[in-house]
């Protein structure tokens, strides 16, 4: 028993590596609900509330949570709705109905898959039959049906819900909400979206049977709450198999955490986005370079990671170019400061650059008309420059006006990492005249 | 169930037959005697005699109306009119009267129709056909009917109540000096009678093939029938006498005295019928099923020895044998008679004919013995004195009625002062009769939830409707099964049937959708549309801030709707006179959402339903449609005619029918309040839908009143074209915002006497909803949200437990207060600062748009500013579209990169305030 034990506890460090990394990934890539969402309690009870009368007294509500994206709104709704879940009463009577703006792309397929979920009796299989208007009617006579005290409460969720309202005479959201406002059975209308506006899309019929209960999710989040969550977010749980190196992975997590490199690119992730999903892709390519040879995590897999998502992505394309292509863009860089960003054609670019070869013949290759054109076109197909709106294809392919999508900032970095730049190219990049 | 020629769309030719018997010169009527009935591409003609039952073409294909021709005459040139007295199918009562019956309606059952005001002449081309009906006394059984085109009558219908039979209704009213028809005297000589074999197997066989089937059992008749050799008809018989199962029956019943005479009979009648059944063969072969049940229909009618009435005088064989075994019925003295008298009968099957007069004559001493011992014996001076007293009641009722009598019409209005009045005297009403409707097994209660009684009664009877419609379905595949079953032991035996029946089945069949509704539900026709109940009741609300809540949700129905007394007056008056008057109508009704429009249309459509129900208004059906609860204005036409005859078709079919029906003078045609929700969505381009809306209440037999209802107080005129504005008419009313005082004596009245809010805080909310909108929703809801906050708090500390001032602020706080703000504060420090480079940018260039390259020049110097370390080019664009997805900027959609253009959603001054909070 004792050397089973004593077995199981020494794992080879490589086993160690790769549990964790099966731990963490889960925990990064699945979003597991936490125990509690953070900083969202009055939200969390209002909704609760809410929808509980739903279930337990068969009121009908509508209601909408608002909120920017990844600040925890499906978080907040899938907590309020375990807690739901768990109450026996509720368990037996709420049906669900889930909807995404972004699948249900008209009204004609919402409406079977409310009734597919609903499981109403056209359903067959999974197979909904009948056209539009017939589902539509059978629907809404089923609803009309109900009554507060006998029918089972429906939870219609409805995801992106701004898109919803893009919907033909949003009959799908009048005829929900008008349920909602009616004496049908009880339902409850959740929308998500993360359009602050939303209410100013909907018809004004439409409004007036929404209830305007609105739930605004905005994370509050601190830095000091961002750290702690990462902390807790990195660490291996208590039984872990191997207790040794649990403990040891935690002990240099902790360690990580009070590193001033690693708190500085936890900073500016958190300046940039408070957003949870964009900090676990970070962890997610710090974790990936753990490895039996360095089973901890290290300050400099965070550095090598922070610079893999902040990384321009424009650069790489740079460095792919040839120093033609380069030239040409530095000339359209300088054709924007002359005439201050005012769209230019192939001719301005060559005579700028014809300029630039007469000066410094000695250390470019001068290239021919047509050799110039044809680069000119391969930055028309990576994008870096683009045809300016309602220029005709009738004109000339040299006085077809094209604008500059780069910025100064990413040409001269681009400039600085380019391997064997001509000297005398980076400096008629720095200046015109020289 | 059988169908009739309309779907066909035969052509048939209508003449009257005959000289004129008489004449009215006042009217230049001529009165006629019979007409006949010739279907194109057939050589059959029916001829139709006064007396005779008829089907009148109606809404409702497979139910058409049934009457009794009493005159028919022709006026003028090519005008042909009948009057009829009409009978009534239980689909055509109301449904909120059907429960009166007391009992289930048998499927064939037709109620004799009394109703004065109901138009009586109706033209001869809408005639159909013919029908049997047979009158049977209110206890007697129904007999197990061997086909499905006998009507029974038992009681009679006054638009109120159902009462037995007046036994002299059931004769003809005729003249005394027309003798009576000719065909009928025919039918009594010693014409050879017609095998009822041949008959219920002709009849059995057409009700199959209705069903989009051919029967064996009609094919071999045919077969046999071609066939005139004494051996083959004997074969045939057999064949015959085991074929079906109804056949068999049939045989047996009549067995002992049809038994010697029977194979004589069959081969006259055979020889009878053979010209007929020839082409019939032809057409069995050639022409579809259904054509083929039309021809077999009409073979009984058209031969000379009115095999109307013959059928008549066999189908009253069951039925008596049928009425012999009622012990139990409680004037058995009286059965007891008529058995003695029947017995006599009995045995002598060519008198049997005679038979049918002096049954009914025996239906009225059974009357007298029951205790009206007063009354006179004679059967037609009688009838005409009820005649008579018929056509004074009739005129009475014409004086009641007319528009031009003050009197009448001046009462209910007068009284009309004020909503509350009328409820209040219908309350009153509903207290007096109490007793009254409860005996009858009415459940109406006067107190508060009357509504809710209302719309259960409603929902019971959809719900027999269904039970109904089941039934039906059942029947149907019965009917199959029986089928199937004969033509599976006929089949093996004679090859060339076997091949018929494989074929049939093969053939495409009209009716799939009946044939596969008990195997699968492909149809959701047959589903029941509803939400599976509860396991757990629901619970009931605890505290006194739950019940307001309740009684402030917006479907609860209030018991009044106050502040609308003046709308709710003139709605009521207008379709009130008009569903006295008998006319149509069209009502326009705009206001801002959450004014009350429908709501007050509901509550005066309740109200008629009430006064209805006391007779105080003739009945009327009300269907609401809804533009935005369909998916095409076209739909609308769909929506009316089903809930007006519960039948399916496509727009333009429903289109048709709903045109047909509006524009013909159809009889016993109630009043339709209809009311369309959302009118504008009912707008096309051509705007036809709009269109035949406004145009059928202008028809002169519509009867149509209309409602319309939208926002817009100048909708007419925006976007309708003229015709369609003209027929809009000027009846106009609009629906004001609630004012504050409004606004407050709703909650008051909804919270009624419930004590949860402080005066304050109820004049807060109305208040502000009054300025921001006017809308009743928004104030009840706020209302209700202030009550949760008010719990919410009152779970914390211990308050009053009212509503007050601040709860109320933080509710309209929580529903009007921008959400930006809040967003900007939460949002990220690069994020915060994109904001501020905007706004400096905007400053800069002294426009509201830049391009994001111009405001990331800015943001990186801000970074600096700050401290902050620089972001590239792809994390800014990050920031900038996560700014603009919760739409806090407005972002081109296109892929422009850095060359995006950028504007503000929300004002400069919320930005800085927002970000100076932070």
């Amino acid at each position: 028993m004792s050397k089973r034990k004593s077995r199981e506890t020494h794992m080879t460090s490589g086993e160690c590596v790769s549990q964790v990394q099966r731990i963490l990934r889960e925990r990064f890539c699945h979003q597991g609900l936490p125990e509690k969402p953070v900083g969202l309690d009055s939200q969390y009870k209002h909704l609760l509330e809410l929808l509980k009368r739903t279930a337990v007294h068969g009121e009908s509500n509508s209601i909408l949570i608002v909120g920017p994206r990844g600040t925890g709104k499906t978080m907040l709704l899938s907590c309020v709705l375990r807690e739901l879940m768990d109450i026996n009463e509720v368990q037996k009577n709420l049906l669900q109905v889930y909807l995404n703006g972004l699948l249900q792309t008209d009204d004609r397929i919402a409406l079977r898959e409310i009734t597919r979920q609903l499981n109403l009796e056209n359903v067959v299989g999974d197979k909904v039959f009948g056209s539009f208007a017939e589902n539509l009617g059978f629907l809404l006579e089923a609803l009309r049906k109900g009554d507060r005290g006998s029918s089972q409460p429906v939870l219609f969720v409805l995801d992106e819900f701004d898109l919803f309202a893009h919907h033909k005479n949003q009959t799908l959201l009048y005829n929900l909400l008008d349920v909602s406002q009616s004496a049908q059975a009880p339902v409850a209308v959740v929308g998500l979206t993360c359009r602050l506006d939303v209410l100013e899309l909907l018809e004004k019929r439409v409004k007036s049977r929404f209830s305007h209960r609105q739930i605004l999710v905005a994370s509050s989040l601190t830095f000091g709450q961002y750290l702690d969550n990462v902390r807790s977010q990195l660490s291996l749980p208590q039984d872990f198999p191997d207790a040794r190196f649990g403990q040891e992975w935690n002990d240099s997590v902790a360690k990580l955490c009070e590193d001033k490199s690693v708190e500085e690119i936890l900073q500016k992730q958190f300046n940039s986005s408070k957003d949870f999903r964009s900090l676990h892709l970070l962890l997610l390519l710090a974790l990936s370079r753990v490895n039996v040879s360095s089973p901890t995590l290290r300050a400099v897999d965070l550095l090598e990671a922070s610079r893999l998502c902040t990384v321009d992505a424009k650069a790489n394309m740079l460095h792919g170019l040839s120093i033609l292509e380069l030239c040409l863009i530095i000339s359209m860089k300088h054709l924007n400061d002359i005439y201050d960003g005012e769209p230019f054609n192939f001719q301005m670019v060559h005579n700028e650059y014809k300029k630039f070869i007469q000066r410094k013949s000695n250390s470019v290759h001068n290239y021919e008309k047509p050799v110039i054109l044809k680069a000119f076109e391969h930055l028309l197909q990576l994008e870096l420059i683009k045809l300016v709106d309602g220029s005709s294809s009738k004109t000339q392919r040299e006085y077809q006006l094209v604008r500059l999508l780069l910025d100064h900032g990413q040409i001269m970095e681009a400039l600085q990492r380019y391997p064997q730049c001509p000297t005398d190219v980076k400096q008629w990049a720095v200046s015109s005249l020289a | 169930m059988s169908r009739y020629f309309t779907r066909l769309r035969v052509r048939r030719t209508y003449k009257l037959q005959g000289r004129p018997t008489s004449e009215d010169r006042k009217l230049k009527r001529s009165y006629y005697e019979s007409f006949t009935i010739a279907v194109e591409g057939h050589p059959n003609v029916t001829t139709v005699s006064l007396g005779e039952h008829i089907l009148i073409e109606g809404d409702n294909e497979d139910n058409p109306y049934v009457a009794q021709l009493l005159k028919l005459f022709s006026d003028g040139e090519t005008q042909k009119k009948a009057v009829v007295q009409w009978f009534v199918r239980m689909c055509e009562i109301p449904p909120m009267k059907r429960k009166l019956l007391g009992r289930e309606p048998h499927p064939q059952e037709v109620f004799f129709y009394q109703d004065r005001s109901c138009d009586s002449e109706v033209d001869v081309e809408s005639i159909l056909g013919t029908v049997q009906m047979k009158f049977l006394p209110a206890e007697a059984p129904f007999p197990e009917t061997e086909t499905k085109d006998t009507l029974f009558v038992k009681l009679s219908w006054d638009t109120k109540t159902f009462s037995v039979l007046h036994p002299d209704l059931m004769q003809p009213p005729q003249n005394p000096k027309t003798p009576p028809p000719a065909s009928q005297r025919a039918s009594r000589g010693g014409r050879p009678t017609p095998d009822p074999a041949v008959m219920n197997s002709a009849m059995s066989s057409r009700v199959s093939m209705s069903a989009g089937k051919m029967s064996v059992s009609e094919a071999e008749s045919v077969h046999s029938a071609s066939k005139l050799s004494a051996a083959k008809q004997l074969s045939a018989k057999r064949r015959r006498a085991a074929s079906g199962p109804s056949v068999r029956k049939k045989l047996e019943l009549h067995g002992l005295d049809k038994k010697v005479t029977g194979a004589e009979m069959f081969e006259e009648l055979l020889a009878e019928d053979l010209e007929t059944e020839k082409a019939l063969a032809q057409e069995l072969s050639a022409s579809p099923p259904r054509a083929i049940s039309i021809s077999v229909r009409l073979t009984p009618l058209k031969s000379p020895p009115s095999p109307a009435e013959n059928k008549d005088r066999f189908s009253l064989h069951p039925l008596k044998s049928s009425d012999k075994p009622l012990p139990a019925s409680p004037d058995s003295k009286s059965l007891d008679l008529n058995t003695v008298e029947n017995d006599a009968f009995e045995p002598d099957p060519v008198q049997s004919s005679g038979r049918t007069p002096r049954r009914r004559e025996a239906t009225p001493r059974r009357f007298n013995l029951r205790g009206q011992k007063a009354r006179t014996p004679s059967r037609r001076k009688d009838s005409v004195a009820s005649r008579e007293t018929g056509l004074a009641v009739l005129a009475e009722e014409d004086h009641e009625d007319s528009p031009v009598q003050p009197v009448v019409l001046a009462t209910p209005r007068s009284k009309r002062k004020s909503a509350q009045l009328v409820s209040s005297r219908i309350r009153k009403q509903l207290n007096l009769l109490g007793n009254e409707l409860l005996s009858d097994g009415e459940e109406d209660d006067p107190d508060d939830d009357e509504n809710f009684i209302l719309s259960k009664m409603i929902m019971q009877s959809s719900s027999e409707e269904n039970e109904e419609e089941e039934d039906e379905t059942k029947e149907d595949s019965e009917d199959e099964l029986v089928v199937k079953k004969s033509r599976r032991k006929t089949g093996s035996r004679t090859p060339q049937s076997a091949k018929k029946s494989r074929a049939s089945a093969r053939t495409p069949r009209k009716t799939p959708s009946k044939k596969m509704a008990p195997s699968t539900p492909r149809t959701p026709r047959y589903a029941t549309p509803s939400i599976p109940s509860r396991t757990q009741p629901a619970r009931t609300p605890g505290n006194v801030l739950e019940e307001a809540r309740a009684r402030l949700h917006v479907s609860s129905v209030p018991e009044s709707l106050p502040c609308r007394e003046q709308e709710f007056q003139d709605i009521y008056s207008f379709v009130e006179s008009k569903i006295i008057d008998g006319t149509g109508g069209c009502m326009y009704i705009s206001g801002v959402p959450g004014t009350g429009k429908t709501a007050t249309v509901h509550e005066v459509i309740r109200s008629l339903q009430q006064a209805a129900e006391q007779d105080e208004i003739p009945q009327f059906r009300f269907i609401e449609i809804n533009g935005m609860k369909m998916t095409d204005p076209h739909q609308a036409y769909v929506q009316i005619l089903q809930k007006l005859s519960d039948q399916k078709a496509t727009p333009d079919h429903a289109a048709a029918l709903l045109e047909k029906r509006f524009s013909n003078p159809a009889p016993k045609k109630e009043t339709t309040v209809l009311l369309v929700d959302e009118l504008d969505l009912l707008w096309t381009r051509k705007q036809n839908v709009m269109y035949n809306l406004f145009d059928w209440p202008t028809r002169r037999h519509a009867r149509l009143v209309v409602l319309t209802i939208a926002n817009t107080m100048d909708l007419p005129e925006r976007i309708m074209i003229n015709r369609v504005a003209s027929r809009l008419g000027l009846t106009r009313m609009s629906f004001q915002p609630y004012s504050f005082k409004q606004l407050q004596q709703i909650i008051t009245s909804r919270l009624n006497r419930v004590k949860a809010f402080e005066e304050d805080a109820l004049q807060l909310v109305s208040r502000k909803v009054a300025a921001l909108s006017g809308d009743a929703r928004r104030c009840l809801d706020i209302c209700r949200r202030a009550t949760e906050i008010c719990e919410h708090d009152a779970s914390d500390k211990n308050t009053t437990g009212l509503v007050n001032m601040s709860h109320v602020m933080a509710a309209l706080d929580e529903m009007f207060s921008s959400s930006y703000i809040t967003a900007i504060s939460c949002a990220s420090v690069q994020e915060q600062l994109f904001l501020r480079a905007v706004i400096t940018e905007f400053r800069r260039l002294g426009l509201e748009e830049a391009t994001f390259q111009q405001v990331f020049l800015q943001h990186q110097a801000l970074c600096r500013v700050e401290g902050l370390q620089p972001l590239s080019v792809s994390e800014g664009l990050a920031v900038c579209q996560r700014l603009g997805s919760s739409r806090l900027l407005l972002l081109e959609p296109s892929r422009l990169d850095v060359l995006l253009r950028v504007r503000l959603n929300v004002s400069q001054d919320d930005v800085l305030y927002a970000l100076k909070t932070d």
